[in-house]
């Protein structure tokens, strides 16, 4: 195992940065919380980097390049992921297993779940595809410019009816939302007046209806738009919708609620109020960027030295292919990620997904699937040969998911039910097959231990 | 709604499984309330389920199923015929003014010129309102005397965001920082601490009303649809590994409260698969029978009946059932056919299930209990929909409810200054009746202040 010393790593002002030891565990949580958690191997050698140099390669990637073969469907055929069901879903999990660049692909999904869309009012894989390449393309930019695209985004204009929205029936949907979930928190710097305000600067845009593909033409018609004056957040004036955007970026409780949200998803406990201010100091002068937040957090002490997350499950799912370095081949991780509580490109509503209650009876079954179907066909037949010793099985089935560093107690389990199984072996048959039978066993018992499901 | 391709139909079925779950609000929201159960102190959690689960299971080499160990010693607990409450969530502010449309007001055209509603049954107790046509099952249930209608349930100062209005509805009261459930307040009161089906959400994942802060309570999909095996092991390894997960579950946490929460759910999914193991049926079909047919659906609400009604009917040790309605309420626009479908699904297999529950003899057990966050503006917006708004309808249904109105309907000539219906009865007060009169409970311990609403007689 690699140590390498974070000493003389240059914080961002008012941001304190973590100066223990970098070693293998330490590269292991940021590639989980920052990425789909390590390839075998990635961990130490991420760690010999250093903090700061292991950060900036996360944040200032280079171009885009894809580690293993191309991703099929269950025949062997390419991904359509504009018109085949489920393929958009396999087809951006391929992304998150096979991408160079882990923390775009990281933020993107932070951005699907912070701008929370989902195609059960859309109604367009391509429109959800389209919508996912513009938060990809944002993942680490500006959060004022990311905002404004949202806004006018076909798939967000359809799912809070922003085309529904016209001056003379005003639609409050999205102004709601984009000052309750996407920018201010919910009674935070605004009222229902401002709703309501905020819904009329929103007016004009539009789109038609294709008889056979749906929503198209997407467009701001001024004629629709109401022109009059608005009183928002106490300022008044003839606002639009980049207006109405500014103003939710200008208001008080914009930097706050920017800072907090950004950072629980990387860290499971609220800011120190000294940290929460310099952050936000820090998003305000760099004119609402996003990279130079996210490098402060990642560096951050309470990353490392703080408790540990529960793994979102697409995270879980995609870390688990590229533990045991496979490739996408089915499309079955569509539906085993509904059973583990996230299927993309389907939140439940426009809060997004409930990252305090990932895990429970019926979402730890759908990541028991999962963890089976990733070993499946990898899994040992009754004739392969495997040692007749609990802890070279044990030792075993943690090599098979890349190494992952497992905790002694929990290793003392996994080594406790091999023996007790290996002693159920006494006829000659047994003896035989039930070593492959348990190291079977025991590669679902490591995948779905406390410590594989959470980092 | 675009249909972009062939599989479409496909695509609404599985969506629905996922997207129609039930889910709190994400954890780190300012402003946001945090959803109930968030926070919980999980270290006595842990400890509490880890001793019970060890005196359970007893010595760690028991290796054969341990359902009827562990059915004695959860019914042990639970009296026999314990009432049980089922909660049916509309997720997204159902529309009351079209639930029971009240055709007799003047107003009424007024204010939805394109979305007012005609035909309808007529509704006996106010000749002012109509059942919306989908509504037909509840009117017949209602004709029996068997649902009492809540014209106009809210709460003062109402919030139109989903959210923080859902909230205060699943912790009982209008605080945005409590972390429990107004029925996990009450399982906390009652339950046990190896029984995680007292509290049972139907809906895939556990819904935030069941929070609790001490007992465990579970969340499927299915009954007959918890199954752990997996590829190449089976036979007595398989039985060692089952035993294992738990095993894992046992493992110290060091007080981290991620792996305790991670450890907490591998020991409750263990027990519970015990305890369903009754319904392990095969080859996706259910292992029980229903003596009633259940609506045919793509939806899974009528199946998740169909199969609650089975757990009644063995015993199985329920208190507080959770699950969501089908379809979306958040009729924003295109109200007309989305609300139509969505309560005709709902509302036939809620009749299935009573007629279910009395052939099965157990209609008296069982108290259905319908709510949404909100109801909508009365003007509608243009859409061809409704913005958000206040006070909404409700329903309780069962053989034992009293079967007259709760509050009545306060009329369009009033609204409240954003242009919401006025509420005539609140909901906490509605919870007090309940933990009251069907579960004999002390409200005034779960729902804070209960003594000051005016709590309404519920049961015959």
């Amino acid at each position: 195992m690699t140590l390498a010393n974070t000493e003389g790593v240059v914080s961002k002002p008012g941001v304190s940065s973590y100066t223990g030891a970098f070693g293998k565990e330490q590269a292991e949580r940021l590639l989980w919380r920052a990425g789909f958690g390590p390839r075998p191997g990635e961990a130490a050698a991420l760690a010999a980097k250093g903090l700061d140099a292991a950060v900036l390669s996360l944040t200032r990637p280079g171009r885009e390049n894809f580690v293993g073969p191309e991703p099929k469907d269950d025949k062997g055929r390419r991904l359509a992921p504009g018109d085949a069901w489920g393929h958009d879903q396999v087809w951006w999990l391929d992304r998150m297993v096979r991408t160079s660049r882990p923390l775009v692909e990281r933020m993107t999904l932070v951005w699907h779940d912070w701008f929370a869309t989902s195609n059960a009012g859309v109604g367009s894989q391509k429109l959800m595809l389209k919508q996912n390449q513009l938060l990809r393309g944002h993942s680490l930019g500006s959060f004022a410019t990311l905002v404004e695209d949202v806004t006018r985004d076909p798939a967000m204009l359809l799912w809070l009816n922003g085309t529904k929205n016209s001056k003379w029936s005003p639609n409050e949907n999205y102004a709601r939302e984009l000052m309750e979930l996407f920018t201010l928190g919910a009674g935070r710097g605004y009222g229902e007046r401002d709703v309501r305000e905020q819904a009329r600067a929103l007016t004009g845009f539009e789109n038609d209806w294709a008889r056979n593909t749906g929503p198209t033409n997407f467009r701001f018609d001024a004629g629709r738009h109401d022109d009059d004056v608005k009183r928002i957040f106490g300022k008044t004036g003839r606002f639009a919708w980049r207006d109405a955007c500014r103003l939710c970026l200008e208001n008080p409780s914009h930097k706050s609620f920017f800072v907090r949200k950004l950072w629980g998803y990387f860290v499971p406990a609220d800011p120190p109020a000294a940290t929460q201010r310099a952050l936000e100091k820090l998003y305000v002068s760099g004119g609402h960027q996003v990279r130079p937040v996210l490098e402060a957090i990642l560096r951050h002490p309470a990353l490392y030295d703080g408790p540990r997350m529960v793994k979102p499950p697409t995270v879980y799912t995609a870390g688990l292919l590229r533990g045991a370095g496979r490739s996408i081949d089915t499309t079955a991780w569509s539906w085993l990620s509904s059973l583990a509580g996230q299927q993309l490109f389907y939140p439940p509503n426009v809060a997004g997904w409930d990252d305090s209650r990932w895990l429970d009876t019926a979402t730890f079954r759908g990541r028991w699937l999962t963890a089976s179907y990733v070993a499946r066909p990898l899994a040992l037949s009754e004739k392969s040969a495997a040692p007749f010793d609990a802890a070279a099985l044990v030792d075993q089935a943690i090599a098979f998911w890349g190494q992952p560093t497992v905790r002694p107690a929990t290793r003392a389990a996994l080594v406790a039910f091999a023996q007790a199984s290996l002693s159920d072996a006494k006829q000659n048959w047994k003896r035989a097959a039930y070593p492959p039978m348990i190291a079977n066993a025991i590669r679902q018992l490591v995948a779905v231990s406390p410590d594989l499901q959470t980092s | 709604m675009a249909r972009c391709c062939d599989e479409h139909s496909r695509a609404d079925l599985l969506r629905r499984a996922a997207a129609e779950a039930g889910r709190g609000l994400p954890s780190i929201e300012p402003g946001m309330p945090l959803p109930a159960g968030t926070g919980l102190s999980r270290r006595s959690f842990l400890t509490r389920s880890g001793g019970l689960a060890l005196a359970v299971y007893g010595a760690a080499n028991v290796r054969l199923p341990y359902f009827e160990e562990g059915i004695e010693a959860a019914a042990a607990a639970t009296p026999a015929g314990a009432p049980i409450l089922v909660s049916v969530f509309l997720e997204g502010g159902a529309d009351s003014l079209s639930l029971l449309f009240p055709a007799g007001d003047p107003l009424y055209r007024r204010l939805r010129p394109k979305l007012a509603l005609a035909g309808g049954i007529p509704f006996a107790e106010d000749d002012r309102l109509r059942w919306h046509p989908s509504l037909a099952p509840l009117a017949t249930l209602h004709a029996e005397g068997k649902v009492s209608v809540l014209p106009a349930v809210g709460y003062t100062d109402p919030d139109q965001s989903h959210f923080t209005s859902r909230h205060f509805w699943e912790v009982g009261a209008t605080n945005a920082s409590l972390r429990t459930g107004w029925l996990g307040r009450y399982l906390d009161r009652v339950g046990t601490g190896d029984n995680p089906l007292q509290g049972l959400s139907l809906s895939g994942r556990l819904l935030p009303a069941l929070a609790t802060a001490r007992v465990p309570v579970a969340a499927i999909d299915g009954p007959g649809n918890y199954a752990f095996g997996i590829h190449r092991v089976s036979g007595e390894v398989e039985q060692q590994m089952l035993a294992a997960v738990a095993e894992l579950g046992k493992v110290g946490s060091g007080g981290d409260p991620a792996l305790a929460a991670a450890a907490d759910v591998t020991l409750q999914a263990s027990r519970l698969r015990e305890q369903l193991l009754p319904f392990a049926g095969s080859d996706d079909k259910p292992a029980y029978t229903s003596p009633v047919a259940y609506p045919k659906s793509e939806e899974d609400f009528p199946k998740q009946l169909a199969g609650l009604a089975a757990m009644i009917a063995v015993g199985l040790p329920l208190r507080c059932v959770a699950l969501e309605a089908p379809g979306m309420y958040d009729t924003h626009s295109d109200q007309p056919t989305a609300l139509s479908d969505a309560l005709a699904i709902t509302a036939s297999s809620l009749l299935a299930f009573q007629r279910d529950l009395e052939a099965r003899g157990l209609a008296d057990r069982v108290l259905v209990h319908v709510w949404s966050e909100f109801g909508r503006r009365a003007k509608e917006n243009g859409s061809n929909g409704t913005d958000h708004g206040a006070a909404g309808a409700g329903f309780l249904i069962g053989s034992r409810v009293r079967g007259t109105m709760i509050g009545e309907f306060p009329g369009l000539a009033r609204l409240d200054s954003d242009g919401n219906l006025l509420a005539t009865s609140d909901f906490r007060a509605v919870y007090s009746g309940i933990l009251d009169q069907w579960f004999g409970a002390d409200a005034d311990a779960v729902i804070p202040g209960a003594r000051s609403f005016a709590i309404p007689k519920l049961l015959k």
